[in-house]
């Protein structure tokens, strides 16, 4: 808070989206004490994300996406009315009347009001299953429709359009889309690439339609939408359509004060952000630019953010045209244009690379001069973030076509940036900034994004800022740790790598020959996990034994007071009347605690060392296998009912649950691996917070990586749709081993997908596509685990060599432990505290 | 395993306590890295070999885990110190003074110390 000195002038603020949000930073930043600010907001929440709206699908949060912290706005004294939208301007008596019926007197005002969805006026366009895609509660209110929808089509064929259908697509609903004019992303790209851009969206399952018009919505009795007819005479039946045929700048406010507006809308500024009014100014989408444009894009949103500030704090700034580059973040389909992406500038020449068969187009604008204009890469936009920054530079250093040509053709790797080139357009940081901010001392790149804001906004430069990052960390003899431990300066995935390449199978070897010590508690179950995933026999033998946690070398998990519990495994979560009865009568014999697991299994607890063996003959006499709830590998694959009883469902989930817990059981891991499968889109198991999680379709079954709940919840991204059973188990069982193979220890899916380089592309083209040519190895580890799978209660149980560490004390071993003591609660038993041996301390 | 070892695989390995040497269990009972839990008069000893075959003995009870359980940890090395770590909370112990290495004081305030037993192989004249 201010104190009240000097009389404050008061700065109002229309509009709390993207730009409104950049616009308060950056004047915060500027401006001294003297003004008070007031925010009106239409939307019940403060600005957030809305580049990276379409992710709240695939499991961002609310949270996730909110751009301005309860923090910032105390820190600054803002005054922020959320749900309250300004109605008028009165510019005689410089007021602002809100919805609420007050009347805001203004020294400043700032119209930040962004753009309103068009919706084309054909009739039926308002029946109930009519949305738009805008904000946040369109985007919950399309997927709650979803639920029950089978058929949707998104009118518009541009870039918000496909975000759009791909995340219907995601959501389970057969898609169509609608596009009037004769390609896809008209504004993008061009003829060749938007042929290129349909085929691989229709490989995804979306129905195209160009060329087509939408010339009428019917609803059905209900007042719902029930099928769409088309110009070209097309009728669709469809329960859900999304309308993505362009914005329009919501200008009202100006225009309703006398304010002038573009011909097409836009607020008209000058290059100070400035309309008519002195008082008044007017930025990102719902402003017209001082070169005649209205830029739909948020980098030339936060450079009219900036601008504006600027001029209000120094009276200094210009914003007098942006970049309109774009990125599509739609699933599975790489488009990027960027400057001249049409070629319009005189004497501008095109570089065209063409690869059908793989799907690649690319095409490079190139002027007279020799400077690079522009260009549309469709199928493989790799080199979108170095080429971007080319933009208008220095003729190019060498001939286009060497930029052009995948790296292994064209030698010499990438072209050198230079130190003033933008690498991210979204916050205009240039190299120069990102080394700097290195020589700082900011050494990963989240240090590096924090603090240069890189990478922060559309998230397409992010790659490169990597590779810029360890470049500069390179050229100034920084490493980067991550070795294991004291013990072992190699990364887990490099151990694993020796291991399997040496062939080595104990763990004094590897530690004489690639480590130092004695080993800890953090490499020597690390070890023992690549040994036993590499199928190298029982963990309890040999030099194994020495190694595991102490709940593996028990094969039980130690509690309070050093009881063990007992986890059986039972698969997908079906068990027969006979079992649940084995194992009652087993819990009762042996006066065990149990529960229900959040695995969908029973734990027993309470258990002493001794008793082990004979709970576990009784457990495996009747059928039951190893849980694993000890060891990092696989635990549970939950599943839903599914078709065979539900009466949504439209597969066997609990069958194909079973089916994949059976083929993971014993499965050792970088960390444990979770997993689920429903039987349609209402997702009763919860398969999208697993590390791998099916869901089934009508066609098939979507398979979802990298979820987790846990400490840090994540939702899983679909890796792949409509599957068959064959490919989605092949699939899985290469995600699974590539993950084994490289992954950090107790490195959940979730930042091991996050760190790969290229995401969950990168993961698709290595399993899907086999572009490591890896996958007949991953393929031959799986079938060696299935095939050297054995119970690990049943084999300890017939060897009495490994029976033997069964005992409370190796001097006394009829004697139970003496200090595992329990008390009665509720009904069962739970464990007592104990104390220890009073302490004189001996010489 | 090394000739030495074999030698002395049945050999017995002994604690002091209250004055005297006990027999507690054979030289091949013990696993190189792994411990095994000792009654010693109503007391427990954790009782542990490394891979060179050097023998260590400290209290079972792990004063931050509030549980007999020590015996159950892992061994290893931290920079030349020979440790247990607590299979509860893995605190790091040095063998062969008890010290904690993680923490000072144990959560009922009490210096973070583990008592420690002589132990040694017996010799064969006392067989
Ligand atoms: C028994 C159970 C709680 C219950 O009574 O329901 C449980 C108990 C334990 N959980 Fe859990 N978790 C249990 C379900 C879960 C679930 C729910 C699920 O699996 O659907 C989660 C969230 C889902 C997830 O993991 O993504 C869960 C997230 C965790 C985590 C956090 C993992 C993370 O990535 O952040 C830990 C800590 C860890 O593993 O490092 C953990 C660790 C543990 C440990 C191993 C802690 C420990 O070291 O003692 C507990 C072992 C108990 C035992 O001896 O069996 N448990 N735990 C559940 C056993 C399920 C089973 O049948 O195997
Ligand atoms: C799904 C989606 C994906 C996108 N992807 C990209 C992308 O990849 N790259 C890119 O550059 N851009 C993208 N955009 C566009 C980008 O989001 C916009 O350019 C940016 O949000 C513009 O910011 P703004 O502040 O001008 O408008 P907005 O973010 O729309 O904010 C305007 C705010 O003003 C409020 N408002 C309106 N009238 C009033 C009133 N009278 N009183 C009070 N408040 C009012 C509105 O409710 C809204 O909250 C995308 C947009 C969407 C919807
Ligand atoms: S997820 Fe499974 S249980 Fe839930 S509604 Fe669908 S089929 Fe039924
Ligand atoms: S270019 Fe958009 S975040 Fe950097």
């Amino acid at each position: 808070m201010h104190p009240a000195t000097a009389p404050h002038r008061h700065l109002v603020l229309v509009g709390h989206g993207m730009v409104g949000q950049r616009f308060l930073e950056t004047f915060h930043e500027q401006a001294g004490p003297g003004w008070r600010v007031t925010v009106l907001a239409e939307e019940p929440r403060p600005a957030y994300d809305r580049v990276h709206l379409t992710s709240w699908f695939s499991g961002t949060t609310d949270e996730e996406l909110a751009m301005c912290t309860p923090e910032f706005i105390a820190e600054h004294g803002i005054d922020l009315r959320l749900g309250e939208p300004a109605t008028a301007i009165d510019r005689e008596r410089r007021e602002v009347t809100t919805s609420a019926g007050r009347t805001l007197r203004y020294d400043a005002l700032v119209l930040a009001t962004g753009s309103y969805p068009f919706v084309p006026p054909v009739p039926g366009h308002d029946a109930d299953g009519c949305h738009v895609y805008r904000t946040l509660d369109d985007l919950a209110a399309i997927k709650a429709e979803a639920a029950t929808a089978r058929t949707g089509a998104v009118v518009g064929g541009g870039l918000l359009g496909l975000e759009a259908a791909g995340a219907l697509r995601a959501l389970g609903v057969r898609t169509h889309v609608v596009e009037f004019a004769p390609r896809l992303m008209a504004l993008q790209v061009d003829d060749a690439g938007g042929h290129l851009l349909r085929r691989k969206i229709e490989e995804l399952g979306v129905t195209v339609h160009t060329g087509a018009g939408t010339e009428a919505i019917s609803a059905g009795p209900d007042g719902r939408v029930r099928s769409m007819a088309l110009s070209d005479g097309t009728e669709l039946d469809v329960d859900l359509v999304v309308f993505s045929a362009g914005v329009r700048p919501r200008d009202q406010l100006a225009r309703a004060c006398g304010l002038p507006v573009g011909a097409r809308g836009g607020i008209v500024v000058d290059a100070a952000c400035r309309t008519e009014d002195p008082h008044i100014l007017a930025i990102g989408e719902c402003a017209q630019a001082a070169d005649g444009r209205v830029y739909g894009l948020v980098a030339p949103g936060y450079a009219m953010a900036e601008t504006a500030a600027r001029q209000l704090v120094a009276q200094e700034g210009e914003f007098t045209g942006g970049d309109t580059s774009t990125k599509l973040k739609l699933l599975g389909v790489d488009v990027a244009s960027f400057g001249d992406a049409h070629g319009t500038t005189d004497g501008a020449l095109d570089v065209v690379y063409a690869n059908s068969r793989a799907g690649i187009y690319k095409k490079l604008v190139v002027g007279s001069d020799g400077r690079l204009l522009g260009g549309v890469l469709v199928g493989d936009t790799d080199d979108y973030a170095t080429l971007r920054p080319l933009l208008a530079g220095a003729p190019l250093a060498v001939p286009p076509e060497r930029l052009l040509l995948p790296a292994a053709a064209g030698a010499g790797g990438p072209a050198p940036l230079p130190d003033e080139a933008v690498v991210c357009s979204c916050h205009n940081v240039s190299k120069a900034v990102v080394r700097q901010a290195v020589a700082d001392g900011n050494t990963s790149v989240p240090q590096v994004k924090k603090c240069t804001k890189a990478g922060t906004g559309c998230g397409s430069c992010e790659k490169l800022l990597g590779t810029i990052v360890s470049e500069e960390l390179a050229a100034r003899g920084v490493a980067t740790d991550r070795g294991l431990c004291e013990h072992f300066t190699h990364t887990r995935a490099e151990l694993y790598e020796i291991i399997r390449v040496k062939g080595i199978t104990e763990f004094s070897r590897l530690i004489d020959e690639h480590g130092s010590g004695e080993g800890c508690q953090i490499c020597k179950p690390a070890v023992a996990s690549i040994l036993a995933g590499l199928a190298n026999g029982h963990i309890l033998d040999g030099e194994q034994a020495a190694l595991q946690d102490t709940n593996d070398h028990f094969l039980a998990n130690i509690q309070r007071g050093g009881s063990y519990s007992v986890v059986p495994r039972i698969p997908g979560g079906e068990i027969t009347p006979e079992g649940l009865i084995t194992i009652g009568e087993i819990a009762r014999d042996f006066g065990l605690y149990t529960k229900i697991t959040g695995g969908q299994r029973i734990d027993m607890f309470g258990a002493r060392v001794d008793d082990l063996p004979r709970i576990w003959r009784r457990l495996v006499d009747a059928g039951f296998e190893s849980g694993h709830a000890y060891g990092k590998s696989l635990r549970t694959v939950k599943s839903c009912v599914g078709e065979t009883w539900c009466r949504y469902g439209v597969q066997d989930s609990v069958g194909l649950a079973v089916e994949l817990e059976l083929r993971y059981r014993g499965l050792r891991s970088p960390h444990k691996i979770k997993a689920a499968v429903s039987g349609c889109a209402r997702e009763c198991a919860e398969a999208q917070s697993k590390d791998f999680g099916v869901i089934a379709t009508a066609e098939g079954w979507n398979l979802y990586v990298g979820g987790n709940g846990g400490t840090s919840p994540r939702h899983a991204d679909l890796l792949a749709a409509d599957l068959d059973r064959p490919t989605l188990i092949r699939t899985i069982d290469r995600f699974l081993m590539f993950y084994i193979r490289t992954a950090d220890r107790l490195e959940r899916t979730a930042p091991w997908v996050a760190r790969l380089d290229g995401g969950l592309d990168r993961l698709r083209d290595v399993i899907m596509n086999d572009s490591l040519g890896i996958c007949a190895d991953l393929d031959e580890l799986m079938r060696r685990h299935i095939a050297a799978y054995e119970d690990e209660w049943a084999a300890t149980l017939a060897d009495p060599d490994r029976l033997r560490r069964f005992v409370s004390f190796v001097n006394a071993p009829g004697v139970p432990d003496p200090a595992v003591r329990f008390t009665p609660e509720r009904g069962q038993i739970r464990p007592v505290r104990v104390a220890g041996p009073r302490l004189e301390v001996r010489a | 395993m090394m000739p030495a070892d074999e030698i002395r695989v049945a050999h017995e390995i002994q604690l002091a306590h209250d004055g005297a040497w006990h027999t507690v269990c054979r030289y091949g009972d013990l696993l190189p890295g792994r411990g095994v839990a000792v009654l010693l008069r109503g007391e427990q000893v954790a009782l542990f070999r490394d891979r060179a075959g050097e023998l260590y003995a400290v209290q079972n009870y792990d004063p931050f885990g509030g549980a007999y359980v020590l015996s159950r940890g892992l061994t290893g090395s931290r920079g030349d110190v020979p440790v247990v770590f607590s299979p509860m909370y893995k605190q790091a112990f040095d063998l062969r003074t008890g010290v904690c290495l993680d923490e000072e004081t144990a959560p009922d305030g009490t210096p973070a110390r583990l008592l420690v037993w002589p132990v040694r192989v017996a010799p064969p004249a006392t067989r």
